[in-house]
């Protein structure tokens, strides 16, 4: 094994550069580092003004996502020998605008999160806790997976929906729409419908399939999304052929 | 709303040519169009059919004419990619559960597979009684 | 936007967007809705740290437990220093706290009933603790931040980085922050502010700790005049893997695993920890306390019956014989983290474990509503010192301190916040001042021959020189020194870099500006204290001192900026100070 490696890093300061560049670091080839510690080590010893985003180092707090090679990757569960003899490409999500070097913009996302109503919806209106909402383990599992979602937008940085039309909601905002949904102690289902149903909610998408393949959850963002589009089609099918009152 | 000057990357018109996986799935958007010729071509057939024997041999003539035979194997092979791709994704679009477990993605698929064989006996069956 | 050097005016700012942060801010919305929170977070809310908590947060719900033992395994877990009027709010409000969450939405595993299902936890006599498989931080989290989405009054400036506190005549203003993205320093106005800023671990070189554990709550505080404390109690949890410290969660000791020596030997039989047995024992052996585990691995370490690593000693947590099922269903993220970062699989294999700075009993100094001695300002969460902990927390109470305290310390500062008058127009100054420093005195520095990551490498090294698992007073007084050493070298360090949008380089120096006055504070009340007690053990003063030291110490900042320790009593209620019994 080679003892180091080459880091192709895409740099770009909004004060002085006019479109992103290319700089080159060499960076020891560890077994145990990830493109994460070999970003560190390019902070901490060779250019302390390269800017990236990292904070639990344990693929959780979705900070640290980034295109490596091209594809979209969490840089702290993703490990340098994997590459080598390299180099290799690290470039910010793509799809987003560029801050900072490998810094994206996420306000879209962060805007648009809200519009699907992530919290539970009751027909009831409880406000003193007594008791838990029973759930069996099964109902549980009905939604757990698109409960696993760190945020981490690689979805969004491998969906040519959201490319080429960035008003599109995309997978993640879905996912958790239909986690919630799905949820036995949920009645919210009819509210979201009516924000997915909308020019840029699930019918944006056909179904390229590749937001499941690079979600380090496995939560099927592309599932959630088909699924919904099931349910929408079949209410508006419903909401044809029925009078109003019997919906 | 952000004011630094964030820098957009513009989306090559090219961009599906950049992966395999897009390729891929660009050429299955592309294979509508081939499924939707071929229902043209039964409705003519169809038509001709309607017509009498005349207009029926008239449309065997045409259909074996090169660029229609070339066509409708060019045709063919879309078709089964829009098949495969489908089958392949409907786990993905449907969770199946049968007793109230889910049922797994691979036997989702295979029946699948399974009613196509029914379906295709079956026609082959009406046509060659 | 205007260019003015105040950026917004809210009724409670609360600086900290993770569990305590994030809890008090829909306490504040639920109790006065006419009132204008805000939550300032260095990082999106759902970065926080709290994400990465695994596994579980006690509360009493199983018909067979009471509010006494989690009392009692509270206070004798805390080796008697934790308050007991605060210990008896937090396990009265935990379970309704934990129901709360239940009510938006977070996934707590169940039983096959539908009802809550609860584990054992180390030193916890009963099984209370509720999980949400190994994931509870992160499933708590995002519940908690899309059940705050629901709430317009909430204000969010995410990527905002405090600096530094507004305080006029001995009442809290506001905060100057920089926007990470812009790079604008500006000052946020709160009648009242709530500190929720976690952490410190990265004050130590080897943690479970996310990057962004810097303390700087903490240091906020220490310079508005706020003391903290118990500052010299730091938590090493027993199980981390080498080289990157993440955490093997103690829940895998409570569904069953072992930790093995290098002979294959239980080896916590040993130090009074009880004895062995084929499935778990409740406050007995591997679910003992931490302080407990962590320094038998040490005694371990100096009889030689530890396994040599590229990372130092390490022993080996035993899960093979709870089986793939098991594993699957209770631990997937810890099978997930081995085979990612160990490369082994704990359903097959031994996991190499060693002890990592993992927690900070001490914190800023509040009373039961989070209170501090600054009027208007509160805290709440890791960085707080309430003190339910003391000098040993006991696996699984950080979590429901969150909502408990983070809870209380919001009504609390929506009550002081309806009451209060708007900010003095002398805080313009400060905040100019604030401008100035961080323009002339942090940026404008050449960058010179020290660099920041090297400081803060010796300042790591420092730390678990002298403030390690045992502790010596001439090993803290050195340390120390060099902590003074590096504080005077961070002044010559500069920032190489001049962009202003995202300057990482320009946030590392601030932390390590509040992380070195953390490691003074941690050393100067270590010092004081010559005892041994919970996390705190001395090797020059073996035994706990009831008579000397059944106190809490605060740490004051002087004029000249020198920390000052002074002594605070303990509360006690009803537990009079015992000997800490495990396993027997
Ligand atoms: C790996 C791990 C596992 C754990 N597991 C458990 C467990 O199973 N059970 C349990 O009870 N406890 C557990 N703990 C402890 C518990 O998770 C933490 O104590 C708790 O999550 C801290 O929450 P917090 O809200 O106080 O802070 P955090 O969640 O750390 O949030 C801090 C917030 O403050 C913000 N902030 C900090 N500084 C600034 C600044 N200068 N300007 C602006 N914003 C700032 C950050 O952006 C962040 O939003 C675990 C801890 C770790 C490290
Ligand atoms: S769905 Fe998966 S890829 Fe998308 S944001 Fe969530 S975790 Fe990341
Ligand atoms: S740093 Fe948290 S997911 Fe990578």
């Amino acid at each position: 094994m080679p003892d180091s490696i080459r880091l192709e890093v895409t740099r770009y300061r909004p004060d002085t550069d006019s479109e992103p560049q290319r700089q080159e670091y060499d960076v020891p080839l560890r077994k145990e580092w990830t493109v994460l510690d070999g970003l560190n080590h390019v902070k901490n010893e060779v250019d302390t003004t390269l800017s990236f985003r990292w904070s639990c180092r344990m693929g959780i707090c979705g900070s640290c996502g980034m295109n490596v090679d091209g594809e979209p990757k969490l840089t702290c569960a993703t490990f340098l020998t994997d590459y080598a003899p390299g180099p290799v490409r690290v470039e910010p999500l793509a799809n987003f605008p560029v801050v900072r070097d490998l810094v994206v913009d996420l306000f879209d996302f962060m805007e648009r999160l809200p519009r699907v109503k992530p919290w539970i919806i009751r027909d009831d209106d409880v406000t003193e806790v007594d008791g838990e909402y029973l759930q069996t383990p099964e109902e549980l599992d009905a939604y757990k997976q698109f409960s696993m979602c760190i945020n981490c937008m690689l979805c969004y940085s491998a969906c040519p929906v959201y490319g080429l039309d960035p008003t599109f909601i995309g997978p993640a905002a879905i996912a958790l729409a239909e986690r919630y949904d799905l949820d036995s102690r949920d009645h919210g289902a009819r509210e979201r419908l009516d924000v997915l149903i909308e020019h840029e909610g699930v019918w944006g998408c056909t179904f390229v399939g590749e937001c499941t393949r690079v979600c380090p959850k496995h939560v099927d963002p592309a599932g959630a999304i088909q699924r919904y589009k099931l349910k929408a089609a079949k209410e508006s099918v419903k909401a044809f052929l029925l009078p109003r009152g019997t919906r | 709303m952000t004011e630094v000057r964030t820098y957009r990357r513009p989306m090559s018109i090219w961009w599906w040519t950049k992966k395999r996986s897009y390729f891929v799935f660009v050429m299955r958007e592309l294979s509508s169009i081939f499924v939707a010729w071929f229902v043209v071509f039964l409705l003519l057939l169809v038509r001709a059919v309607g017509r009498g024997g005349a207009a029926y041999d008239d449309f065997l003539d045409w259909a074996a004419s090169p660029g229609i035979v070339v066509l409708n194997f060019i045709a063919m092979g879309f078709l089964l990619l829009h098949t495969v791709t489908w089958f392949n994704l409907t786990p993905q679009a449907m969770a199946v559960r049968v007793h109230g477990r889910p049922v797994p993605p691979a036997v989702v698929i295979a029946s699948q597979y399974v009613g196509l064989v029914v379906v295709s006996a079956f026609v082959y069956w009406l046509v060659t009684r | 936007m205007s260019d003015s050097l105040v950026r917004a005016a809210h009724d409670v700012l609360i600086v900290g967007g993770g569990g305590a942060g994030l809890r008090a801010a829909i306490a504040i919305a639920e109790t006065n809705p006419q009132l204008d929170v805000a939550v300032i977070s260095k990082v999106y809310p759902m970065r926080s740290h709290t994400v990465s908590a695994e596994g579980g947060a006690a509360g009493v719900i199983a018909a067979d437990d009471t509010l006494d033992e989690h009392i009692y395994d509270t206070i004798s877990g805390s080796d008697w220093l934790g308050d007991q009027d605060a210990i008896e709010a937090f396990a009265h409000e935990a379970p309704r706290e934990l129901l709360q969450l239940e009510h938006w939405g977070c996934p707590w595993s169940r039983q096959p009933d539908g009802h809550i299902a609860v584990r054992a936890f180390g030193g916890m006599k009963k099984m209370r603790t509720w999980f949400a498989a190994d994931k509870t931080g992160f499933h708590m989290l995002h519940t908690l931040f899309q059940t705050s989405l629901k709430y317009n009054e909430v204000t969010r400036y995410d990527e905002v980085f405090v600096t530094r506190l507004l305080v006029d005549d001995g009442r809290v203003h506001g905060a100057v922050a920089v926007g990470l993205m812009t790079g604008k320093i500006q000052a946020v106005t709160g009648k009242a502010v709530i500190l929720c800023t976690g952490g410190c671990g990265k004050v130590f070189p080897f943690t479970t700790n996310a990057n962004i554990n810097t303390g700087d709550g903490m240091s906020l505080a220490y310079r508005a005049g706020a003391p903290l404390k118990d500052m010299e109690f730091v938590q090493y949890h027993p199980t981390g893997l080498p080289f990157t410290g993440i955490l093997i969660t103690e829940a895998t000791r409570a569904e069953g695993g072992w930790l093995l020596n290098k002979d294959g030997y239980r080896y916590l039989q040993d130090y009074d920890l009880g004895k062995p047995s084929p499935t778990p024992e409740l406050r007995s052996m591997e679910l003992g306390p931490r302080d407990r585990l962590s320094q038998a691995f040490v005694h371990e370490v100096e009889k030689g019956r530890t396994s040599d690593s590229p990372w130092g000693p390490v022993v080996h947590l035993d899960l093979r014989h709870l089986g793939e099922q098991v594993i699957d269903t209770r631990l997937p993220f810890v099978r997930e983290l081995c085979l990612k970062y160990e490369r082994i699989d704990p359903v097959h294999e031994l996991i190499p474990v060693r002890p990592v700075v993992h927690y900070m009993m001490g914190g800023v100094h509040t009373d039961i509503d989070g209170a501090t001695p600054v009027a208007g300002l509160y805290a709440a969460g890791e960085t707080a010192c309430v003190s339910i902990n003391g000098a040993n927390r006991l696996g699984s109470n950080s979590l429901p301190e969150l909502l408990v305290f983070g809870a209380r310390a919001g009504r609390a500062a929506a009550e002081y916040a309806s009451a209060a008058r708007a900010a003095p127009a002398v805080i313009e100054a400060q905040a100019a001042d604030e401008v100035r420093r961080l323009e002339r005195d942090v940026m404008g520095r050449e960058p010179g021959t020290e660099r920041i990551s090297t400081i803060r490498d010796d300042m790591q090294a420092t730390m678990e020189e002298a403030a390690g698992i045992y502790r010596t007073g001439p090993a803290m007084a050195k340390g120390a020194d060099a902590l003074a050493e590096l504080q005077q070298r961070l002044l010559k360090a500069g920032v190489a870099d001049t962009s202003r949008s995202f300057n990482t380089e320009l946030t590392a120096a601030l932390e390590l500006a509040n992380m070195l006055d953390i490691g003074e504070c941690i050393l100067r009340s270590g010092l004081e204290r010559e005892e041994s007690r919970g996390a705190h053990q001395r090797l020059d003063f073996p035994d706990r001192d009831d008579r000397r030291f059944l106190i809490h110490h605060l740490v004051h900042r002087n004029p000249d900026e020198t920390p000052r320790v002074a002594p605070l009593p303990v509360t006690i209620t009803r537990w009079p100070p015992g000997e800490r019994i495990y396993g027997r």
